[in-house]
């Protein structure tokens, strides 16, 4: 290693190392840099306004889990499709050239619970008087959450982000129901499956003005020997409004190229 | 051009690696370092990849895959669209696949002009000069 290498690799990595002690900062904005502003934690957070979560909102690095989460015990049902799942980390990780993820090989979409399980990036939050939208960075995709005091559908169709309705739980907490989900998605970036009986709550409570806690539970009986809390009050801090998000889009061509260049010379 | 097979089993400090593709296939303990000519950059999601070309030590030239996180990540790294270009010369710290095909993950690039790219990694693997103690 020459000295120079040596040198900027040091100054490289001393950076990176400062850039994360800012916290879960990640210069989400494209061209360039965030603003400096953003990498500063406000001198003291406001209180929450009410019934409000409009904004655009990042969990960091936490939002993010590659080995994906424990879960209870599978039902003989969920064993059998769980081996089906050959997924690049966590306990069914294999090969890449024999990954099945359809996400990453086949530029599915990631579909719901998995995109705010795994992949949860900076997401906008958009209320209407009748909804809320989530606009979600990954994928560039988004959901409707009704909030006009409709129930869930009976027996839907499955949908790759299933049926959603929330209701505000008090001033500051939503509470979003949803069901109807595609099997064919994974839960999360292990592979572990669910049914189309998955039913899954989310809880949105703004803590003030710049923090919003998730909880997410799961009960999927057909899959899971007994319901469980996936996330639990994590943390999303608001970021600028003027933050122009990156695409990030996983898309079937450019998966194709992989499989052709990566993962097929590496069998 | 002369190859540089100048590190191998390396001990690496890596960070936990978000991976769709399948992180068994690398030999994670290997590290080798290679001087080349970049063929080209791809910029894509869920992994970027740089493609170069790199003599053995029999002397034929090898086409190298080696691949990054997603664009995201690497942009919060410092790496872009425009990092590199087909012909630039680089000299690529990776971490190869088990079955001895030109294919890997990058740990680092230094290019041409002094400056390094990490993709794996946040501490030198090198302990840092000491200061005379006066």
């Amino acid at each position: 290693m020459t000295g120079a290498f040596r040198f900027s690799f040091i100054a490289a990595a001393v950076l990176m190392l400062s850039a994360e002690s800012f916290g879960q900062y990640q210069p989400w904005n494209n061209p360039g840099r965030a603003p400096t502003a953003s990498r500063q934690e406000p001198a003291a957070a406001g209180p929450a306004p009410r019934r409000d979560l409009t904004g655009i909102w990042d969990a960091g690095n936490s939002g993010i889990n590659g080995t994906g989460y424990p879960t209870p015990p599978l039902t003989p049902w969920g064993e059998e499709v769980g081996k089906t799942h050959k997924s690049g980390n966590g306990i069914r990780m294999v090969p890449m050239a024999e990954v099945n993820d359809p996400l990453s090989t086949m530029g599915d979409p990631t579909g719901f619970p998995r995109i705010i399980l795994y992949e949860l990036r900076p997401v906008q939050i958009v209320q209407t008087p009748d909804s809320v939208l989530m606009l979600y960075m990954f994928e560039k995709r988004w959901r409707v959450i009704w909030t006009d005091g409709r129930q869930l559908p009976k027996d839907p169709d499955p949908r790759w982000y299933g049926y959603s309705v929330g209701h505000w739980e008090d001033d500051y907490t939503l509470v979003v129901e949803t069901i109807g989900t595609d099997e064919r998605t994974w839960l999360d970036n292990a592979g572990d499956p669910h049914s189309d009986q998955l039913r899954v709550v989310e809880r949105y409570h703004r803590l003030n003005q710049t923090t919003l806690e998730l909880s997410v539970s799961l009960d999927d009986p057909k899959t899971y020997t007994k319901p469980w809390t996936a996330r639990d009050k994590l943390p999303l801090r608001l970021i600028p409004p003027g933050t122009d998000l990156m695409e990030m889009i996983p898309s079937a061509t450019e998966a194709a190229a992989y499989r052709r260049s990566m993962a097929e010379p590496s069998k | 051009m002369k190859v540089l097979l100048i590190t191998a089993a390396v001990l690496v400090t890596a960070v936990p690696l978000v991976a769709h593709h399948g992180a068994a296939t690398f030999d994670t303990e290997k590290e080798l370092t290679l001087k080349g000519t970049v063929t080209e950059w791809i910029w894509a999601n869920p992994h970027c990849f740089l493609k170069f070309d790199a003599k053995d030590d029999t002397g034929t030239v090898r086409n190298w895959v080696v691949e990054t996180q997603n664009p995201t990540t690497m942009s919060s790294r410092g790496w872009r669209r425009v990092s590199f270009k087909a012909g630039d010369p680089v000299t690529v710290a990776l971490q190869p696949v088990k079955n001895g095909a030109p294919v890997g993950r990058i740990v680092k690039v230094l290019l041409a002009n002094g400056e390094t790219l990490i993709a794996i990694g946040s501490q030198p693997d090198a302990p840092l000069p000491q200061q005379p103690e006066k």
